[in-house]
């Protein structure tokens, strides 16, 4: 604890008293939602959350908190939040419910599901979850052992382009997976003898101080560079961890693999690599030098619009600089060729021979916790269950493995032509599907229509809700549910401490409603219980712990080990090596080789790029990209808290200072986005952060402070939601990644008058539906 | 005794924590703040150098949390900022501490 803090006022144990306000010790990672899932003090009186702080004993944030926690008590205590079960009265799109009980609630949607079943079967079921909600393991469970359906999709999210691609090309080359040691692992942190902090930190398409994303906490890389890690950025826009790097390169949206590969090829050609580390333990290196040979600098300098000589720069800079962890992003997930985008990336650190050392690219045992928790309620189910989901046999990498996890294009597909199969009902929990999961906004809109019975589970009423829902479930925030936070290290509880009315953590809602449609399946009594099983059956490392020591301890810290492809400790034979065929890093990837697609790291061009589509780009010459994260929010969420707003009124759209003087537009002018697929409008944000020729849209955008109402345009769900110019279904054969952050569109200032007025929005901070029997 | 706040802006991301945790703690209402952070870029000053610094900047409603500190609490600012790059205590120990380039020492009030 820092100096200057009372020991009796942040005490050891886990809850405490202050004289009539209780103090409980937790971890906040949803819902709102979040990656990270920091430490935190809850301090409660009467029933209601009163005040939070940082739990400054915590190693994982050290009292630290961003903003969004900050606002918990105001967003807890909002006054239009859903508590209760709402029965559609009218139409879908009226927004008008009556509350019913969680009893007749789960009444309907059995009766519902046991319909569906007899007469179309379950597949005939879809689930869906957001990303962030403590994992994001509870409706795949839920269909699985469940509904007894294969077909669980993150709100329809493109070739699961969030981190899966990434992680799906760790587990072919490294046969597990690997995150930047940043000093997380190890309760002492910086003091662990162990321990030494990175030399350099490689991000690579990511602004982790603001995103948190893939469970990390940005942050922890500004504490290495307290202790003197410089960095290394490669990113569109100028970033305030770019203008603190040593080296920077601003790349084209898309072109991350030929920059790997120009990098590579320089580090090859130059003996820059750790040639120690790559002879012993690298398949792949001749094949690696031959793909790279074409990306000279000047070819790259082509492709990226990065200067030939930075490339070359760059290459040197990695070559003697030491240990290097690689912290990267999203938009290697969202190009159409993320998986060949990943591989390049991770060879660039293969290279710098920065594997499982401390302070480097470290293979972590227990980030499983989604498949883990999933395998274990679903491995009592016949292979009935996993055959015929949909998007099975037509993507290469797709055709194996027990999950229940489909593919969402190949959902929406069959929603829209009732092929293979019809979609008859839909359970999405704490989803905002067509306002930040789904590209192609109106056409997924349009799909839920289709879909006779949509269940919506969530903390607001959302476009989703009132747009799509039959039924909606009132969701648990943070303080108000049993959890475990189990991804990476450490382990940490999540403590119930207050009920809102009749709302539920999205684990509880996913036993009650198991134990109704398949008691069998869904053992536990309560959720606690189920955590504990899951705890102690984790298949990567299993946690020998009870319930009731996790939530006294708060966290525990699993000992890490580093070299483990020294000691055996990586395969699952113990011998020394990685856990692959070779037992080698395979650079020249032999499952790839083997299912048929590339085994090696590529570039190729996006879809629809000035380059590769030269008649469009005539009429939308700017390059699209889309998906940087805000302070103030979670993708959609928070957008009903006045607090956040009076931070960030409007959606903005970052488009160059000399690019926006040419098109007459100036800072705060609202401009409409506009390409094949759609046209939004957002406030222009003129800076010289950003690449010429790019335009930085930001996604997740609705207003919860305007009518609800379809014919009042449903939240403006369509208005600034810059999903309604990305698309679906345009992904590589794979199967994995995403075109999303790779559009091309036009922008002009809105002169029609129909651009919202004045600086705060009217309403702002509210978040109305109509409720008749209230 | 003068007590002050250390900004360490080497670190400082413009997180909005220290602003956020302020307003949170004194209730200050839509264009009330107690510190607001400064921007100073993103701007090319010269080749590959690229200026973009944030300095949390304490107003006249800053009172240094004197209500916290008396309890044994840190400022609400400088116990969730993200960069840990705020520090309390007084003036004469906060100046020693000024060590590099990008600091700034703030006197807010007087207590």
């Amino acid at each position: 604890m820092r100096k200057g803090m009372n020991p009796d006022l942040y005490r050891e144990e886990w809850q405490w008293q202050e004289g009539d306000v209780t103090v409980t010790r937790s971890c906040q990672w949803s819902g709102p939602g979040c990656h990270q899932g920091c430490n935190v003090l809850f301090y409660t009186k009467d029933d209601k959350l009163v005040k939070i702080e940082g739990d400054p004993r915590s190693p994982v944030n050290e009292g630290r908190l961003c903003m969004r926690c900050l606002a918990m008590v105001e967003a807890v205590n909002h006054p239009d939040r859903i508590l209760h079960p709402l029965r559609r009265v009218g139409e879908r799109g009226e927004n008008m419910w009556e509350e019913i009980t969680m009893d007749e609630a789960y009444a309907i949607i059995a009766e519902k599901a046991r319909e569906v079943t007899e007469e179309y079967g379950p597949k005939s079921i879809v689930t869906g979850i957001g990303t962030g909600r403590n994992a994001t393991w509870q409706t795949s469970s839920l269909a699985f052992a469940g509904f007894q359906t294969p077909n669980d999709t993150a709100g329809m999210l493109s070739g699961d382009c969030c981190y899966t691609p990434r992680l799906q090309a760790m587990n072919a080359i490294f046969g597990s997976d690997f995150i930047a040691d940043c000093a997380q692992l190890s309760a002492e942190r910086f003091d662990d003898p162990e321990y030494r902090r990175p030399d350099v930190v490689l991000n690579w398409a990511c602004n982790p101080v603001v995103s948190n994303a893939d469970g990390f906490f940005g942050h922890w890389i500004v504490d290495c560079m307290q202790h003197g890690t410089k960095l290394f950025v490669v990113d569109t826009r100028v970033t305030w961890m770019a203008a603190h790097a040593d080296i920077f390169l601003q790349l084209r949206p898309g072109t991350d693999a030929a920059v790997a590969l120009g990098i590579c090829h320089v580090m090859l050609e130059e003996d820059l690599y750790d040639k120690e580390f790559c002879d012993r333990w690298v398949y792949g290196m001749e094949a690696l030098a031959e793909r790279a040979a074409a990306y000279t600098p000047e070819v790259v300098e082509k492709i990226s619009w990065v200067p030939a000589e930075k490339i070359v720069e760059a290459a040197r800079y990695l070559g003697s600089a030491g240990t290097v962890a690689l912290q990267w992003g999203l938009p290697l997930d969202q190009t159409k060729w993320a998986v060949g985008a990943s591989l390049a990336v991770a060879a660039v650190e293969v290279l710098t021979g920065s594997i499982d050392v401390p302070g480097g690219f470290v293979n972590v045992k227990y980030g499983h916790v989604q498949s883990d928790i999933r395998e274990n309620i679903c491995k009592g189910m016949g292979k009935q269950v996993r055959e015929g989901r949909l998007g099975d046999g037509k993507y290469a990498l797709r055709t194996v493995g027990f999950g229940p996890h489909s593919m969402g294009d190949d959902i929406l597909l069959a929603m829209e032509t009732g092929e293979p199969y019809p979609i008859k009902m839909g359970f999405l929990c704490s989803t905002n599907s067509f306002i930040n999961m789904a590209g192609e906004s109106k056409r997924v809109y349009e799909a839920w229509q289709k879909v006779p019975f949509v269940v919506v589970c969530d903390l607001f009423m959302t476009p989703t809700a009132a747009g799509c829902a039959d039924i909606v479930l009132p969701i648990a925030m943070g303080c108000e549910r049993w959890g475990i936070r189990a991804w990476f290290t450490p382990l940490r509880a999540i403590n119930k401490i207050l009920q809102a009315g009749d709302a539920r953590g999205d684990e509880q809602i996913m036993l009650e409603l198991g134990q109704i449609l398949n008691p069998d399946m869904f053992f536990w009594d309560t959720v606690p219980e189920m955590n504990e099983y899951v705890m102690k059956n984790l298949s990567s490392m299993p946690f020998d712990i009870t319930w009731e020591e996790l939530q006294e301890k708060t966290l525990v810290y699993p000992k890490f080990q580093y070299r483990k492809y020294e000691t055996g400790d990586m395969r699952f034979d113990k011998q020394p090596g990685f856990n692959t065929t070779t037992g080698r890093i395979e650079l020249y990837c032999t499952m790839y080789d083997s299912a048929g697609i590339d085994p090696l790291p590529s570039f190729k061009e996006p879809t629809c790029s000035p380059i590769s589509a030269p008649e469009e780009a005539k009429e939308y010459p700017f390059v699209l990209t889309t998906g940087r994260r805000s302070w103030e929010f979670f993708h959609s969420e928070h957008r009903q808290l006045k607090s956040m707003r009076e931070f960030h009124p409007w959606p903005l759209c970052e488009i160059n200072t000399q690019d926006a003087e040419e098109l007459g537009i100036r800072d705060g002018d609202w401009v409409y986005l506009e390409n094949q697929w759609g046209k939004i409008m957002q406030k222009a944000e003129v800076s010289d952060a950003i690449l010429r020729g790019t335009i930085m849209a930001e996604h997740g955008w609705w207003f919860p402070e305007r009518s609800g109402k379809l014919e009042d345009g449903l939240y403006g769900a369509f208005d600034s939601n810059i999903n309604c110019l990305t698309i679906q279904n345009d992904m590589a054969t794979a199967g994995y990644g995403s075109s999303y952050k790779t559009q091309i569109c036009k922008v002009y200032k809105v002169e029609d008058g129909t651009e919202p007025k004045g600086d705060m929005p009217e309403n702002v901070g509210r978040n109305q539906f109509e409720v008749v029997n209230r | 005794m003068l007590n002050g706040l250390l900004i360490n802006y080497n670190f400082c991301t413009g997180c909005h924590s220290c602003e956020m945790a302020c307003k949170v703690e004194h209730g200050y209402q839509e264009g009330e703040w107690g510190i607001k952070l400064t921007q100073q870029g993103p701007d090319l000053v010269k080749e590959d150098t690229w200026e973009f610094n944030f300095i949390p900047t304490p107003t006249d409603r800053c009172d240094l949390c004197a209500d916290r500190v008396r309890e044994g609490r840190l400022p609400t600012c400088v116990h969730h900022c993200q960069g840990l790059c705020m520090q309390y205590g007084p003036v004469d120990e906060l100046a020693k501490q000024m060590t590099s380039s990008h600091m700034v020492l703030f006197v807010p009030c007087e207590e």
